[in-house]
Formats: C-alpha cells, structure tokens, sequence
C-alpha cells in the first residue's frame, strides 16, 4: 500500500470528508492503486517542457470593472438550507 | 417520427407534415413508456408542451429558425432555471437552478423545446453512468449492459430515439464514449468553443460541453447555435462560428488521415479493431490517404489525466460546503463538522476518491512530484498532436477498446475504469475538438470510429464525419424495439 489508513484520513480532513468508518479500507486501498498508477509519470521524460495549464495557453481576460448582474439574493437564497434576514446560517461558531 | 433526424424533423415542421406539440408529445410519451432505461433525471412534460405550443405560433407565422420546436434534452450538469440540476449528486439533490447556463440559454433563444434533463455519472466523474446518485442507466441495445458515461442519459435517451438530440459534457471522453457505445454520433468540440457558464464544473481546464445525435448533420446543425464568445466564460475564445451546415458537402479530396499505431495496440478488441479498419477503408476509397503517425506519449495520457482532472475537481468541488445551497447534513454541531458531514454523506464514493487524489496531488510537498509533472506531460502530449497536425489534417481511431461492457463489470477496480477512456483523453488534454460517429457492430454492440481534428477545425471534422455519413447508413441503425 503506498498510502497508509493515517494518511488518508490526513487527506480527508484536507478535503474536508467524513468517511465512514467501514468504508476506509477500501478507501486505503482504491486510493494507493490510483497513486500507484499516477506514479508512472515519474520516468516520463519531461526534459524542459514547459508546464501546460491551459490547452490554448491563453491568457486570463480582463473586463471592466462595473456592475453587470442585477441583485437576485432572495432568488438565490431559496436553495440555501437555513437563512435568516438575508443572511446564511451556520452553527455557532463563537462561544 | 422518432426515426427522423433533426434535419428531417426541422423539414416536417416547416412543411407542416406535423406541429411541434404532436412532436413534443411523441417524445414524452416514448420517455414515459421507456423510464426503465432511467434515461431521465427530470422530465420537463408541462413546460415543454408550452415551449412547443410558442414554437408553433412561431412557425404559422414564418418567424422559425431550423431548431424552432425541435425537443431536446439537457445533461443534467447544465443548469436550468426553476428546474432541478442535480449533477447525477445526492448533494445537488435539492437545487433548483436560479439561472440558465449559456447553453440552455442559447437553445431556448433557438426555440428548442426542453423536455427533460438526463442521467449522468454523479459530477460527470465516471464511464458507465453507475456512480450516479439516481441508479445506473441502460443501453438501449443491450439493456444488462452500460451505456457509457459520464453522458450515459443523453447517448441512452438519443439512441432508443426517445429525443433526437441531447447535450453533453465531455472531460475525458463523456460524450465521445457513450456515443461510440450507443450507436450514436457525438462531438466534443475545441476548448473554448462552447461556454462553459452554467455547466457545473469538474476539470475547468478539460471541461467542454457538446452534442450528442443521430448524424453529424444535426450536430452541425445545433453546434452552430450553442456554440460562440461568452463574456461570462473567461475561458471562452472569441472566434467567428463558421457556418457548420454549409461547410459539410466540402471536397474531401487530397484528404490526409493520421492513424497512430498507438491507438491499435495491445487491449484494442480484434472485433472492434476490424470495424475501424474497415472506417478507414471506406475513406480511402473516398479518395483519402492514410499516414502512419505516432503519438509517443499517448499511453501517459491516462495517469496525466487522473492527476490533471482530480486536482481541479478537488478545488471546484469545495464549493460544495451545505452553507449556501445544495445538501447539508442534519447532525452536524460545529462548523467543521458541518461542512465534513454534508459533503460525506452528499458525495458518492467515486467523486470523494477524486477530490482525494486531487487534494493528495496538490497537497504540501507533493506539488512538484504529481500536479507539475503531469502538467508537464500534457505539454508532451500536445506537441505529439502538433506534430502530427503538421502533417495530416485528422487523426482517427477506435473511440473506445471494447464495445459496452456489462453493469457492475468494472466496478470493482476504479484503474480498469480509468482505462476504457485510453483513447478519447488525450484531445481533452490537448483541448482539441473530436468525434464519435457509429462504425460497425462488433458481437452486434455497436463501434465508435473516433475523428480528431486542429483546434477550432470543427467544419472540417463535421464534413469528414459527414461524407462517411452519406456513404454508409450504421448511424440510421436503431437498436431492436426502438
């Protein structure tokens, strides 16, 4: 195995991920295959090439910097779980 | 009139052999009556009678376009408003998108009728429509068997001609491979042609929304009007939209045709190896040469990819939080736990293995030895397609290895999943447009020839599929009880 059970659970919580318990050995085990696979990138031969981020290589487009989209908040919010006065709710996060 | 093609159909209702609402209901009814393919995510029956009793007005009064009243349906990525886009996700599982994508938008404004949103490989991350938090969905020509994925609902609803013609996305390979396994025509066109506003991102450098039809006709057809600039995709490329249709009956002489020895190699089935010899026969007797070309670095395409895709789903995915929209767990007491819960329980295990492996890629001290390595590979890749380009005008090959494998048969080992898109990666890599058009049979599954031309070549690749369209009639073969 080329990732350990700690080293997946290290992942999920960077990925912030429940895993349940009795699924975390299959987890250990499809993850080392896929990083075992990926690894064969390692010989490849890379020489100088020039990292490829984009297929176009295009740059980033600027726009002007004005207001183009219209205030839709409540229409928005329908899908939100919990909201109160235009606001999102989450759980107490100061004691 | 479900065997017609859009070309045909657009034809029937300018002459008024039939109106769009006896269309539309004719496709709604052989949704209805064929559910048990799970197609479907949503079927959009009341507004599409609208849509379609608008369509007609527009059409009694001359105002009609070649889409007006034509149904179509929508991958279930591409968000759609006051209607539920759930991304094949447990997660998604509750929104209603407040917006159209640009997408939808377009083939709204084309007068297109919207009947319904398909099944798909849960945030398109799969090859067999199984990871989908909706079931599995069935290829119409072998129902024990997938239909491919990740736009397994779109080539499934368009092969048993439930709708003439679908949208997909394809990432790496998501509308190429169902095509192929389907029976059906299907083009990812370059990067940047389509907007990607809307469509729910997996792997934004990758991502690209396409067709999925009957004929390479009716995909020119609705690309010329899906496709174009959008100022809210800040990767779309502001280039001129050729006029698809008219380009298609162009010369194919003097036609140079790339055939790397790399896509017939080890793992290519014998049956399927000899309907793509035999494609590529039926050109040469159309006039065209074949070249042996190499593409050297394509068998690095797949590990590339599983590093490349995961890593920016890892980052795209993290908007997924049970805060603003979408799935939130119910027993979570602080924030964190909110967020680990909602996204535990929201996320199949597919799409959570592929945040991981982004997340492992891109995490402190692997950078270097994962995303920037493969970044660097997926230039080697590109400049193989530029070499070859330089010398041919297209390459081709088989889409897939095998024809469509059986439910449950891949799902044991994600890497043999991972594997079936052998071919059909490396153009998302390169960002390059390609094509699945029907081939042959092999065991009576049906075989995909893949075309893949130079960026923005999505003319020429339409007239090269279409003069073997008019050549050959597998793409009019529809399966048995359809």
């Amino acid at each position: 195995m080329s990732l350990t059970r700690k080293d997946v659970e290290n992942i999920a919580w960077l990925a912030r991920l429940e895993i349940a318990e009795e699924q975390m050995p299959d987890f250990v085990e499809t993850l080392s295959r896929i990083v075992d696979f990926v690894e064969q990138l390692s010989d490849a031969p890379v020489a100088d090439a020039l990292p490829m981020a984009h297929p176009l290589d295009m740059n980033q487009r600027f726009r002007e910097d004005r207001v183009t989209e219209r205030d839709e908040r409540d229409h928005f919010q329908k899908n939100a779980p919990a909201v109160e006065a235009g606001l999102y709710l989450v759980p107490r996060v100061i004691e | 009139m479900h065997s017609r093609t859009v070309a045909e159909l657009s034809a029937g209702l300018a002459a008024g052999d039939f109106s769009s609402v006896e269309l539309t209901r004719h496709c709604l009814e052989r949704i209805e009556a064929n559910t048990r393919l799970n197609a479907f995510i949503t079927v959009t029956a009341d507004t599409a009678l609208e849509t379609a009793a608008h369509a007609d007005k527009l059409l009694g009064q001359g105002k009609a376009g070649p889409l007006t009243g034509i149904p179509i349906a929508h991958k279930d990525i591409f968000c759609t408003r006051d209607v539920l886009t759930s991304c094949g996700s447990r997660i998604l599982s509750n929104f209603v998108s407040p917006y159209n994508a640009t997408v939808v938008q377009r083939l709204s404004d084309a007068g297109m009728v919207l009947v319904g949103k398909t099944n798909m490989d849960e945030f398109a991350m799969g090859s067999s429509n199984e990871t989908s938090w909706y079931g599995n969905c069935h290829n119409p020509w072998d129902e024990s068997r997938v239909p491919g994925g990740s736009s397994g609902g779109s080539a499934s609803a368009v092969a048993a001609r439930l709708v003439p013609v679908a949208t997909g996305t394809d990432t790496g390979g998501s509308i190429r491979q169902p095509a192929a396994l389907t029976g059906i025509t299907g083009l990812k066109p370059t990067y940047g042609r389509v907007s990607r506003y809307g469509m729910v991102a997996f792997a934004s450098s990758l991502d690209q929304g396409g067709i999925l039809a009957v004929s390479s006709e009716d995909v020119a057809i609705v690309l010329a009007a899906m496709a174009g600039f959008d100022p809210r995709d800040s990767t779309s490329v502001d280039e001129p939209v050729p006029d698809y249709h008219a380009a298609l009956n162009t010369e194919l002489a003097g036609l140079r045709i790339g055939v790397p020895q790399q896509f017939f190699e080890e793992g290519l089935e014998p049956a399927v190896e000899a309907a793509v010899r035999e494609a590529l026969e039926v050109y040469r007797g159309m006039g065209a040469q074949l070249v042996e070309v190499e593409l050297p670095n394509l068998a690095l395409s797949v590990p590339t990819y599983y590093v490349v895709a995961p890593a920016e789903a890892s980052s795209n995915l993290s908007r997924f939080d049970g805060v603003r929209f979408g799935y939130r767990s119910e027993s979570a007491k602080d924030l964190h736990e909110l967020y680990r819960k909602s996204r535990g329980e929201g996320f199949g295990a597919e799409v959570k293995r592929r945040i991981m492996t982004g997340t492992y890629a891109l995490s402190a001290g692997y950078y270097d030895a994962y995303y920037l390595k493969a970044q660097k590979v997926r230039r080697l890749i590109n400049d193989d397609f530029r070499n070859v380009f330089a010398e041919v005008d297209v390459v081709m090959g088989p889409t897939t290895p095998t024809p469509a494998f059986g439910i449950g048969d891949k799902t044991d080992d994600p890497i043999t999943m991972y594997l079936n898109d052998i071919y059909t990666i490396a153009a998302n890599l390169a960002g390059l447009p390609a094509i699945s058009i029907p081939c042959g049979f092999a065991d009576e599954l049906p075989v995909g020839l893949q075309i893949i031309a130079g960026h923005f070549a999505e003319a020429r690749l339409l007239a090269i599929a279409h003069s073997y369209q008019r050549e050959t009639d597998w793409h009019r073969r529809a399966p048995a009880g359809f």
